[in-house]
């Protein structure tokens, strides 16, 4: 029953072949099978969004994601395609501007978080405070970037700063993709 | 976590074949399954991965109806257009569960299929029925703060945490079913179960049994919402929550659907209200009354008897919410 096979995953751009359990979560094959160590294991078990990443652009919890489901070529992008310390995304530009973390450790799955969001609100998505769902734009006010980003904790306590930084870049209408 | 076998559905034949092996169990999301496969509550032999499944869609039917494939995201159909306009009700209740990442992740048929969050349920030191029949029920005499009012038993006082559920049940929701021995369609009244004395079964499904769409009649009304009680404003489970719609003509209830989620170990499909609304006049005072009926029946443990109060108020609030909609529209 089970055993080791080789999966391929296509992580910031680039296809590794990994020898897999099929036990194991994308966050651990990530972080433990590929060093990409940028993405957090926090609760592991979906509740603090530490660990979220992008999957064809759309945000999911890699703690709870077996990483033999995201083979097939589909795009994984952490925080490591996000952007550099040389060549920063405008969240995280927009985060060391408004001290949008203290420890840091929230900062990767905020992030990622985020970008999904930002791209959600561009298509349309409503949310659980909108006050009609039917509606073919929604403003993002502030009740709207804290409900939708709701999933990602920070015990810190960092949320006035996280706030800002997205409502700064929400504003700007970022157009670039969240992979590059 | 036990090891397993994974198997990845080639295609709906496949995954039908699969899912009637022995110990085999559907993915979709994982994100219930996959934790509690780490917490060594569930332990399936093979897990038959649905996600590379290009079932059925979300896709308008001839009568104006809706069917929804297994294997479409919450949040996909949380997003969709005809969803949002014709059944707010169910957008809002899938935009009120979880959080953006696991509504990502999570499918209409896993959505359906999650367990309870009973905290003896995931924890294998304590006594749970439901998890190991005949070991007692935890929540009896312990934490049972966000235990069911409705329907209990005294093997088990679990709820079914799913806010979709509890929409797709006010929306007369029908799911179809297939195995290799047959394709059934169970309204999704039916698809749930009370814990008896055998709560160690959720629903009625056989075990071959494969959840492949969901399929929504044409709404009665598209004047629908959904009102979710919480401890905290995101991201929690509901203490209560109603899903109404209602259609009024000329100060009368021409139509009425209404369940409850949070009280039960089942969606609750509110038949009480429904039948003291209709015809009735729509007023707040027939709604309390409507309230009261469905809940006479309701029975609460110390700790969990603020339901029963928070139940009818929220089934007031649901209601008057809708009539005001109606009279700005």
């Amino acid at each position: 029953m089970g055993g080791v096979e080789d999966i391929e995953l296509r992580v910031n751009g680039v296809t590794h072949w990994v020898p897999l359990d099929p036990r194991v979560s994308l966050l651990d094959a990530l972080r433990e099978h590929l060093g990409l160590t940028g993405t957090k294991k926090g609760c592991d078990q979906g509740a603090c969004g530490a660990c979220t990443v992008l999957v064809d652009g759309e945000r999911i919890a890699a703690c709870l994601a077996l990483a033999v489901q995201y083979g097939d070529g589909r795009e994984i992008t952490t925080i490591e395609g996000i952007g550099s310390a040389d060549d920063p995304h405008p969240l995280q530009r927009a985060f060391v501007e408004h001290d949008g973390f203290q420890c840091g450790y929230c900062t990767s799955g905020q992030i990622c978080s985020a970008i999904g969001m930002l791209a959600e609100h561009r298509a349309g998505m409503p949310s659980a405070v909108t006050a009609d769902v039917a509606a073919e734009h929604v403003e993002l006010t502030d009740a709207e970037i804290k409900e939708r980003m709701s999933g990602n904790l920070c015990r810190c306590g960092a949320y006035d700063g996280i706030l800002a930084a997205v409502r700064q870049v929400a504003s700007i209408a970022v157009t670039e993709a969240p992979a590059r | 976590m036990r090891p397993f076998t994974y198997h990845r559905a080639v295609d709906l034949d496949d995954a039908v074949r699969a899912v009637a092996g022995t110990g085999a169990v559907a993915l979709g999301g994982g994100t219930n399954l996959v934790d509690l496969m780490r917490r060594d509550v569930e332990h399936p032999d093979t897990l038959v991965d649905l996600s590379g499944l290009a079932l059925t869609p979300v896709r308008e039917q001839p009568d104006g109806g809706l069917r929804i494939g297994a294997s479409v995201r919450n949040s996909a159909l949380a997003a969709h257009s005809l969803v949002r306009t014709r059944y707010p009700v169910l957008a809002q209740a899938l935009l009120s569960g979880a959080s953006g990442q696991l509504r990502t992740m999570a499918t209409v048929g896993g959505n359906l299929l999650q367990r309870t969050r009973c905290p003896y349920f995931s924890d294998t030191s304590a006594p749970c029925n439901k998890r190991e029949p005949g070991s007692g029920c935890g929540a009896l005499e312990g934490l049972h703060r966000d235990a069911a009012v409705l329907g209990t038993s005294e093997h088990c006082i679990a709820t079914h945490p799913s806010d979709m559920a509890v929409a797709l049940i006010a929306l007369d929701a029908v799911v179809e079913v297939r195995s290799v021995r047959r394709t059934r369609y169970v309204p999704l009244t039916e698809l749930h179960r009370l814990p008896g004395e055998t709560p160690q079964h959720d629903t009625t499904l056989e075990a071959d049994e494969l959840i492949v769409a969901v399929d929504l009649p044409a709404p009665v009304t598209t004047c629908s919402a959904y009102r979710k009680v919480r401890d905290r404003a995101s991201f929690a489970f509901a203490l209560v929550s109603v899903a109404a719609g209602l259609e009024v003509r000329d100060g009368t209830v021409a139509a009425a659907r209404l369940a409850l989620g949070g009280v039960a170990h089942k969606p609750w499909r509110a038949v009480e209200v429904e039948r003291v609304l209709t015809g009735a006049p729509a007023t707040e005072e027939t709604f309390r009354g409507a309230a009261e009926a469905e809940l006479a029946a309701a029975v609460g443990r110390p700790d969990n008897a603020f339901k029963i109060e928070l139940a009818r108020r929220t089934i007031v609030a649901a209601l008057a919410g809708l009539l005001t909609e109606r009279g700005t529209r």
